[in-house]
């Protein structure tokens, strides 16, 4: 270290240099990993509607259907699931803010009279250990089959019939905050979706 | 340090003479931030090797042509490039992971592990010596991060690499998970680090 003197000039050229080196090197890796991203999304929503819909044979993430509402703030996606001509359920993207760490976005998957069939956690920062059992079978057992108009979805200590998780009685909070939504929407969209099919 | 450096011991140091973790207590933000679970270790354990190899290889190898007022913010550029390379890399083709380790990923810029690296050894070495120094301190931070990841998993959640060895529903010590925990375990994994060498050494 400190062979090179330091001027003004060869400081900035060093710089200079390594900026445009890093800027040109970011900008490759950046393309090559573009499409990859994607497609890891992608696959991401495609095991989860897999997971939460019964059998189907549309085309879904092409047919997903953005509904603008007042209880989210980004549009809600609705993907109806068909199998021949039959409706055979629909996958609700819900999201809830009040997490104990931010955003919580699942996806609910409803039979065609609003039964709960299953549901995956698409996104969470709950803690670890705590809130992020919500991904565990044992707290979403309780939720399968269920009707929301029958079944209150709320935390036990609320009112409702949710069985909190330990520890984490705000996570499973937003929880059933999402899932809510994403039934509030099923429900006022489902004579539109059931229709459209062609 | 410009004589001969016996290479061996060069790589060997860093795992336990000058062990990042357990010893020099460097690069404490991701240790105690994301080692709630052994896999969680290992990964960001990996991905911080990979970005101290690279970094030490790089400004090794451009020591003597960075003038050295400027060094600094030559050494950093070159490692936020390296940690944005991981950072798009895991994201494309292990979101799992990328998910997992979230913020703490960006955050290997600032890991003092791989500046006080650079700034300390690879910036005084050949390239040789350097690339062994990074994998010597990468594996010893990898070592510590899994090891920290594991006690805390087992204690915290009864379970190791995701593989659950309690009951679904039995009680566990949940503060072992939790940021408290993360303290209580490094600081007697580092007594009992501490206490192991000194006597073998």
């Amino acid at each position: 270290m400190g062979k090179k003197e330091s001027t003004f000039l060869n400081m900035a050229l060093a710089l200079i240099v390594i900026t445009l080196v890093a800027g040109f090197a970011l900008g490759f890796v950046n393309d090559l990993t573009l499409e990859p991203k994607a497609k890891a999304k992608l696959a991401k929503k495609t095991n989860a509607l897999k997971m939460v819909l019964p059998a189907f044979d549309n085309d879904l993430v092409s047919e997903v259907i953005r509904i603008k509402s007042e209880n989210a703030k980004d549009s809600i996606e609705i993907y109806p699931a068909y199998k021949g001509d039959v409706f055979v359920g629909a996958a609700i993207i819900g999201a809830s803010n009040k997490g104990f760490s931010g955003l919580v976005k699942i996806m609910v998957g409803f039979s065609p009279n609003g039964d709960i069939l299953n549901m995956v956690v698409l996104e969470q920062k709950e803690t670890p250990g705590l809130g992020t059992k919500m991904k565990d079978e044992k707290f979403l057992r309780q939720f399968r089959d269920k009707n929301p108009s029958s079944f209150d979805l709320k935390v036990k200590k609320d009112g409702g019939k949710v069985d909190a998780l330990t520890g984490a009685t705000i996570s499973t909070r937003a929880f059933t905050e999402a899932v809510q939504i994403a039934f509030d929407e099923f429900m006022e969209n489902r004579d539109s979706i059931t229709k459209t099919n062609n | 340090m410009a004589k001969s450096i016996d290479q061996k011991q060069n790589f060997l140091k860093g795992i336990i003479k000058e062990n990042p973790v357990f010893v020099m207590l460097l690069g404490m933000c991701p240790t105690l931030g994301v080692t709630s679970s052994a896999f969680n270790g290992l990964g960001m354990g990996i991905a911080t090797l990979f970005v101290l190899l690279m970094s030490n290889t790089v400004v090794s190898l451009i020591k003597s042509q960075i003038p050295s007022k400027v060094r600094i913010p030559a050494f950093i550029i070159i490692i936020a490039s390296f940690v944005t390379v991981v950072e798009m890399v895991l994201e494309a083709f292990i979101p799992f992971l990328y998910e997992q380790l979230g913020i703490f990923i960006p955050l290997i810029v600032v890991n003092c592990l791989i500046l006080g690296r650079a700034e300390a050894f690879a910036s005084k070495n050949n390239l040789m010596s350097s690339v062994l120094d990074a994998l010597g301190m990468g594996i010893g931070f990898v070592i510590a991060l899994t090891v920290l990841g594991a006690a805390r998993e087992i204690l915290g959640n009864g379970s190791i690499f995701d593989f659950k060895f309690v009951p679904e529903d039995a009680n566990t010590f949940i503060l072992f998970i939790l940021p408290p925990g993360a303290f209580i375990a490094l600081a007697y994994l580092a007594i009992l680090f501490n206490k192991l060498t000194v006597k073998t050494a």
